[in-house]
């Protein structure tokens, strides 16, 4: 197991003092190289549970394992995808994917070598030397991507990568996400309040409900990619998806 | 841009003065624009044995660059301080907001008091006029830096000197540097009003002062015109420099 959510749970304290329970008791699984995607209305703590395993927000209760130890801050083994503005405006894409290297302190020769690659594989090659602002907001996300890539994490997080993207870009973005993670094989835990991106991207989709958020249901998709969006298992599952999600917002 | 709305108030402005110049015929009243521009045509003549128009000026602007480069030391690393930890926000904040509003001139007394006549008082004065505006916009620039490339900067493993070298001063850089152009210019109205006080025997500002004395007003008004003229260059000097260097600032988002 890459990732083990064991009984997570997380209380907030608002502005009066008053605590409120956002994510209650969370046990969850995920696989070596499996791609998750974890789903639900506003206010599930979808975006928490995914902060908290990257070490940006601490769980009130229960465990997160990542590789068998313990999560205690940002670590490493995990990199985050934002939905927006974590490019880095004054750096150009090159030292925008090389920030992780630099920080570690990874010999410039080197850097160079790893950042080229990575960049290549999100298809930016000739945009090494632009800077985020002369690129569109899928090429940034792309620039994003590249950057979590190139410090070879064990998980890659992502907090609605696509959220801010136009539809078509969003699809596009999708489909080459899909064939970055054919080729790299990593562990993808990805929020999205999207069904259909869901279906279309993931191994297992992971339903919270809201308020305080609780593990509410799992699908597993087990038809093969590149999915069909207009075939009928894809139609049916986003159909099951969708009426639970309904029912949560409802019963609210 | 229509250029040419630009010329017109100046030139219109000119032909007021001259017109008002010819009517009041008294040129210690108002001199004649042809009687300034005489004085600004030869900057390098001395003017009544005080120096000339360039050698004061040249002196006012190396009194500001010790003010103003001993207020940026000081202030820049303060308001990065202040602005990244709370604490010390709340501790000193009762402490700005007590000297920001006391005008900097209201300190001559005591600068001379300390400092006794010379460039020290001078120096000090301007420190106190442009340690503000620099502190203020580091403090605001620090504590508006996104929280997303903090974070990002965490996960990818910055932090402490990393975290403020990598992401918090560039990301606040923006807005120091708008401390820094508006505290240059308070700096230089400092420079002028600092010299004309009793006791000061050089400077733009004490050129002014003294050809007053002589009733040279044709001097007083090309000192003017300069010392405007230096105001302009500085404050095109970093709006260039900021254009070149924070475009990502405007173009972003």
């Amino acid at each position: 197991m890459t990732v083990v959510i064991q009984d997570v749970g997380k209380i907030f304290e608002t502005r009066t003092r008053e605590p409120v329970t956002a994510l209650g008791g969370i046990t969850l699984e995920i696989q070596k190289g499996e791609f998750v995607a974890i789903l639900g209305p506003s206010g599930c703590g979808k975006t928490t549970l995914l902060r908290m395993i990257a070490g940006l927000d601490t769980p009130t209760t229960g465990s997160i394992l990542v590789e068998g130890k313990p999560v205690t801050g940002p670590d490493p083994r995990l990199a985050m995808i934002f939905q927006e503005y974590s490019l880095y405006p004054w750096r150009t894409v090159r030292a925008n994917v090389a920030f992780s290297l630099q920080m570690r302190g990874v010999a410039k020769e080197e850097r160079d070598t790893i950042t080229d690659r990575f960049i290549r594989l999100v298809g930016l090659d000739g945009f090494a030397d632009s800077y985020p602002y002369e690129l569109s907001g899928g090429m940034r996300q792309r620039v994003a991507v590249a950057r979590a890539l190139a410090t070879d994490p064990a998980v890659l997080l992502m907090d609605e990568p696509f959220g801010a993207l136009d539809a078509q870009t969003r699809n596009r973005m999708q489909k080459e996400l899909l064939e970055i993670w054919e080729n790299t094989r990593k562990t993808v835990v990805f929020v999205t309040h999207s069904v259909d991106e869901a279906v279309y991207l993931a191994d297992r989709i992971i339903v919270l409900s809201p308020r305080p958020g609780r593990l509410s249901a799992i699908f597993d998709v087990r038809f093969s990619r590149p999915r069909d969006r207009t075939s009928v298992e894809f139609a049916s599952l986003r159909r099951d998806v969708l009426e639970l999600i309904d029912q949560l917002e409802e019963s609210q | 841009m229509r250029w040419y709305l630009k010329v017109i108030p100046p030139l219109f402005l000119l032909l007021a003065w001259e017109v008002a110049s010819i009517l009041i015929n008294n040129p210690f009243i108002l001199p004649t624009p042809t009687s300034v521009a005489l004085v600004l045509l030869s900057p390098m003549a001395d003017i009544l044995g005080s120096g000339s128009i360039i050698d004061n000026a040249l002196l006012s602007i190396w009194r500001v660059i010790l003010g103003f480069g001993l207020a940026v030391l000081c202030a820049v690393p303060a308001g990065i301080i202040i602005g990244r930890y709370r604490i010390i926000d709340e501790l000193v904040n009762p402490l700005i907001q007590l000297f920001r509003p006391i005008p900097p001139l209201a300190w001559v007394p005591l600068a001379l008091a300390w400092f006794k006549i010379g460039l020290a008082s001078i120096v000090f004065i301007i420190f106190i006029g442009s340690f503000f505006p620099v502190l203020i916009n580091t403090i605001d620039g620090v504590r508006r830096v996104n929280r997303t490339w903090i974070e990002t900067a965490l996960i990818y493993g910055a932090k402490g000197w990393k975290l403020l070298v990598y992401v918090i001063i560039p990301a606040a850089a923006p807005a120091i540097w708008t401390g820094l152009r508006v505290g240059f210019g308070v700096a230089w109205m400092c420079v002028v009003a600092a010299e004309m006080l009793p006791g000061t025997n050089s400077g733009i500002g004490y050129l002014i002062m003294y050809s007053y004395n002589w009733g040279q007003v044709q001097v007083i008004i090309a000192g003017m015109i300069v010392i405007g003229i230096i105001g302009i260059g500085a404050d095109l000097l970093f709006r260039t420099i900021e254009k070149k260097k924070f475009q990502w600032q405007e173009m972003n988002r």
